[in-house]
């Protein structure tokens, strides 16, 4: 099988976006609102496959929802985030899995993108540059936040504002993720290429350096495998992913 | 008008659901004063300084005087040892010439441009310590809240923290807050001690707010402890 050009370069956009958030996200130890969105798209992305539309587009609609009501809980109650996120994501999960057509499900949950239309390709290109520009603005006001929420709020930054946009900025990647890697695995997209550049940078510049590179070879390396010995692509993404991980480990600058 | 005093605090109460940190405290602040906050553990130090800097919900008044700008050093800052960020960049933050960078380095006595190509979790407690210190003084703050950390800081770091705060005082003209668990540091530096648990033990100069009764106010057992020990021991 051939693979198109177009979804490869749609997937090293969306895997150096999201390696990119992934260094915001190690460095906040939120890893598992990362996972959990991903869940939380999957019945945006069946209601989209019943009904013949966009799946990045229902599984946007969800993920806004999602970290709407995380927010709003997070301040109506004093709930820890890992219980409402945890809570929500088993939600989503439930209600994904009724909704999705039996056919379609294990693309929804594994992703395809073989099947990336020439209109989804420049959405998802544009998509991506448009996180990546805007995130980049604001990219030390972030790391400030979550580095030290204490020194951010002292020094006039407003830390729940920053939160906020930045969980809307993971949505967006997300909604683009579950093409490439579905959405059991998008969390993993976003993680495990940051986790890896954490344990290989002694600074802030290389670490941002290698998680997007490492995103964006995880990708790239990964579709070309599974096409080779003809497996769905997302799992051996992510594999790719672990890969380097495990490499980072050996070469660990923290040893 | 200008205020006569450069903080007043009024009624403040602080509360994280049923359990009240901090009951009706008043205090003022006048300028180039020291004020040293002691008090035992889970006292609400760290809770004033962040009701101070409006960054935890609270009631009753903190009035600064208009225009101040506050340095804040807290008492820990790093939540992650392995993070790949470098002093420089911590200092990038900030978005300043490397000179000033340099030269504040300099004021809190670490020299050299080695020291800027460190990981910032890899340097020893002290010296972290006074890289906050400088990353504050940096933008020429009027008035500076230090917290001490509890642990983890050497007692030759300390006791040199605690020469360069006086040293940067003097310079600077700075009005700070401080808390520590040294009574020491209060006899040495304090113009002024707030002794705190959840409420107001004791306020006023040291000579005149700390004596045994406050003291035992404030820390209780622990000071029966030590005396009664000392009692028997000779």
């Amino acid at each position: 099988m051939e693979i198109s050009i177009y979804s490869l370069i749609a997937s090293v956009f969306v895997g150096g976006v999201a390696g990119y958030l992934g260094s915001l996200m190690i460095t906040k130890k939120m890893t598992l609102v990362g996972d959990a969105l991903g869940h939380v798209a999957l019945p945006g992305m069946g209601l989209a496959l019943y009904f013949g539309f966009n799946v990045s587009l229902g599984a946007l609609l969800f993920l806004l929802l999602g970290i709407l009501m995380i927010w709003y809980l997070e301040t109506k109650t004093n709930l820890p985030t890992e219980t409402l996120v945890g809570i929500i994501f088993v939600l989503s999960l439930s209600i994904g899995f009724l909704i999705t057509p039996d056919l379609e499900l294990l693309e929804a949950l594994v992703g395809d993108i073989a099947k990336i239309s020439v209109l989804d390709f420049w959405i998802t290109v544009f998509t991506s540059l448009i996180v990546l520009y805007g995130v980049r603005k604001i990219y030390p006001k972030l790391m400030l936040s979550f580095v030290s929420p204490d020194i951010a709020s002292a020094n006039g930054i407003s830390v729940k504002k920053y939160n906020l946009l930045y969980l809307l900025s993971i949505a967006v990647i997300v909604a683009l993720g579950v093409k490439v890697v579905g959405s059991l695995l998008v969390g993993a997209l976003v993680i495990v290429p940051a986790a890896a550049a954490k344990n290989l940078s002694n600074n802030m510049r290389q670490y941002v350096f290698l998680s997007v590179i490492i995103g964006m070879f995880s990708c790239v390396v990964g579709i070309i495998i599974a096409n080779q010995i003809v497996l769905p692509t997302g799992p051996i993404v992510i594999l790719t992913s672990v890969f380097f991980f495990v490499f980072s480990l050996i070469f660990s600058v923290d040893k | 008008m200008i205020m006569e005093n450069i903080l007043e605090v009024k009624g403040l109460n602080v509360a994280f659901r049923e359990d009240r940190v901090i009951r009706d405290l008043n205090f003022n602040l006048k300028e180039k004063e020291n004020l040293v906050i002691v008090g035992p553990n889970g006292a609400g130090k760290s809770v004033l300084l962040r009701a101070l800097l409006n960054t935890v919900p609270h009631k009753g008044d903190v009035i600064w005087r208009k225009g101040i700008k506050i340095g804040y050093v807290p008492q820990r800052f790093l939540p992650d040892r392995d993070l790949p960020l470098s002093v420089e960049e911590f200092f990038d933050f900030k978005k300043l010439s490397i000179d000033k960078v340099h030269q504040a380095l300099c004021s809190v006595g670490l020299h050299g441009p080695s020291i800027l190509k460190k990981k910032i979790g890899v340097i020893s407690s002290g010296q972290l310590q006074r890289i906050m210190i400088a990353w504050v003084m940096i933008d020429d703050p009027d008035v500076l809240l230090f917290d001490e950390p509890t642990a983890g800081i050497d007692i030759e770091g300390e006791e040199t923290v605690y020469n360069l705060l006086a040293k940067l005082e003097k310079e600077k003209d700075l009005t700070m807050i401080l808390i520590t668990h040294d009574l020491n540091v209060v006899y040495k530096f304090a113009d002024s001690v707030l002794c705190l648990n959840k409420k107001l033990v004791c306020y006023g100069t040291p000579q005149e707010a700390l004596n045994p009764e406050s003291l035992n106010e404030l820390y209780g057992g622990d000071v029966k402890v030590y005396k009664h020990a000392h009692k028997h021991g000779n």
